[in-house]
């Protein structure tokens, strides 16, 4: 087994998927780790932005907040949210990166609440702060999560961010804007995307140290396989040292 | 028809008059006097807010806040206030603790981003005291920006086929030229916001720097604004630069000079977010009975807001965290 931690590998694998030119609206932690090691790696014209405003910072060390002085430091501007979810809207933003509670086969992400009276939640949490904008108006939504059967769901107890809905058209019938949606689903384990037809999760490549039916039995619903599953490219020897040396030195994101 | 027979509808209350004409009724009356609006926080909470008014608080949370009028809101016993939630961080961890509110515009709450979440806020929302309506946070800079153009509603293409709409009080409407589907987020017209500047003059005409997220929209939707600044400057120095007007004199209301006045938020160019002073707070509220001690000598007592910042460090503090703004803290 060589030498990095999961949350290692989802950062590098997430950081492949941002090609040289295009743009990302990014939270703090994982998503910001990946964007920042994509530039250092093959996308040095790779737009970073932040929901608050900023926009494509020369980032000195890791935002704590996505509206802190270091998410517009030496930047190509300091703007307003609406500036950067007009320009989502306008279908100028490539990628973003989402987090969440729960997870559906549809690529559905809840971080509103556990329990089943919106008035009186068993569990609170922030709800979606920019997260419905970025997954409905953004081209490619990616998430980093660690595969787990109790955050993995048939049924989320809330839809706070859209991914497919109810499958096959049904996100577009809704009204968000076509040709957008869940893009890839990195977990400790595999990299899935989504069936073209269907809209439901598919894998497309199990990671080293796991086999498939690691893969089936810590997701909460039965996944779909393409047709040739490919091993994941592991981290390369350079993609660790410039997360390790220049992106997270503290190990805010990495040490976790 | 049969397509806008199914159009859908929020189920949760809308807690704010989005009608446009109202608006203007009472924006005509608004003072357009460009006098010297230089006052205290006491003062200006006491003659600006009443208990049951809608309040907005300006920046992001922990970045560039009014914690002033925070603190003065919680110490005059404010109540039944409602609060847009537009990524409230910490802003929302000292309304929360005050009594303050009681109906919540949900875009983010109860967290303090990559800190962690906030123990009592939750406990609070999670009691289902507190009326709740989900929404965005591109839907509540919308709702504020439809407001800052004098309409009723913006059209949008977020939040539709998700549970954020349907338990939003946003509306499906159809475009009358391509038939699109789009999500209507009703104007949000406050009564009250309070904004943390970097510098304005004596009549409210303030510069900015650094992300703005929605505060120039929020100075125009809300019926009385309060400037609190880092510094007060000549009326000449913003005449010499007129481009650089964030906000203009006509939109605001009140001015309160108060140096390090975002602290422990970070205010852009100036000083970075007391990252210790934050995380003690978080730890402490994990204790219901400690975190009303602590609670009650850093907010109830303190007699203003300098007080607060001598009891956490003074001079010697904000040079520190001087220092970590302007990555000098290492050498």
């Amino acid at each position: 087994m060589a030498d990095y931690n999961p949350m290692e590998l989802m950062i590098c694998i997430a950081a492949r998927n941002l090609e040289d030119g295009a743009t990302v609206v990014v939270g703090t932690g994982a998503p910001c780790a990946a964007a920042m090691l994509s530039q250092k790696t093959h996308s040095p014209n790779l737009t970073i932005m932040f929901e608050a405003g900023g926009v494509a910072p020369i980032l000195p060390a890791m935002p704590i907040s996505v509206g802190d002085s270091r998410t517009f430091h030496r930047a190509i501007m300091a703007s307003s949210m609406p500036e950067i979810m007009e320009t989502c809207q306008r279908g100028m933003v490539d990628y973003t990166f989402l987090g969440g509670a729960q997870i559906d086969m549809y690529g559905n992400i809840n971080s509103t609440m556990i329990g089943d009276n919106h008035a009186k939640p068993k569990v609170r949490f922030p709800g979606s702060g920019g997260a419905n904008d970025l997954a409905s108006l953004c081209w490619r939504t990616m998430m980093m999560t660690p595969q787990d059967a109790k955050r993995s769901k048939p049924m989320i107890n809330f839809i706070t961010s859209p991914g497919y809905l109810t499958g096959g058209n049904s996100r577009y019938e809704a009204g968000l804007p076509k040709g957008t949606g869940p893009y890839r689903i990195i977990t400790n384990m595999a990299i899935m995307g989504f069936d073209e037809d269907s809209k439901r999760m598919k894998v497309l490549n199990v990671n080293p140290g796991y086999n498939r039916k690691d893969v089936q039995d810590n997701c909460g619903f039965e996944l779909l396989w393409a047709d040739k599953i490919t091993d994941t490219d592991p981290p390369h020897a350079n993609e660790l040292r410039i997360l390790r040396e220049e992106v997270d030195p503290n190990r805010y994101i990495i040490g976790r | 028809m049969s397509k806008a027979a199914e159009l859908k509808q929020g189920q949760n209350q809308l807690f704010t008059d989005p009608d446009a004409d109202k608006a203007r009724e009472f924006f005509r009356h608004k003072s357009r006097a460009m006098v010297n609006k230089v006052t205290t926080a006491e003062e200006a909470v006491r003659t600006m807010i009443k208990d049951g008014d809608y309040i907005t608080i300006g920046g992001f949370g922990a970045n560039r806040i009014p914690t002033a009028i925070l603190h003065e809101i919680v110490r005059q016993g404010k109540k039944n206030l409602g609060f847009a939630g537009h990524t409230a961080t910490h802003d929302f961890q000292i309304l929360i603790a005050g009594e303050c509110i009681d109906r919540l515009d949900v875009a983010y709450i109860i967290g303090l981003e990559a800190r962690g979440l906030s123990p009592h806020a939750r406990r609070a929302v999670e009691s289902g005291n507190i009326k709740l309506t989900e929404w965005t946070n591109a839907t509540l800079s919308w709702r504020i920006k439809a407001a800052a153009m004098g309409l009723s509603f913006l059209p949008a293409r977020n939040i539709l086929g998700t549970d954020t709409f349907k338990y939003s009080a946003a509306k499906e409407i159809l475009c009358p030229f391509t038939g699109q589907k789009y999500a209507a987020h009703p104007a949000l017209y406050p009564d009250f916001a309070a904004i943390h500047v970097h510098e304005c003059d004596v009549y409210g005409n303030a510069h900015v720097y650094g992300a703005s997220v929605s505060d120039q929209d929020l100075a125009k939707a809300a019926k009385r604004v309060v400037l609190t600044t880092e510094r007060i400057i000549s009326n000449e120095k913003i005449r010499q630069n007129p481009e650089s007007t964030f906000i203009p004199f006509w939109c605001v209301d009140a001015v309160i000079e108060v140096p390090y006045g975002s602290y422990p938020g970070n205010m852009p160019y100036e000083y970075f977010s007391d990252e210790e002073y934050l995380k003690q707070w978080l730890n402490i509220e994990k204790d219901p009975a400690e975190f009303k001690k602590f609670f009650k000598k850093q907010i109830l007592d303190t007699k203003n807001f300098n007080e607060y910042l001598t009891l956490n460090g003074g001079i010697e503090r904000m040079l520190k965290l001087r220092a970590i703004e302007h990555l000098t803290d290492k050498k």
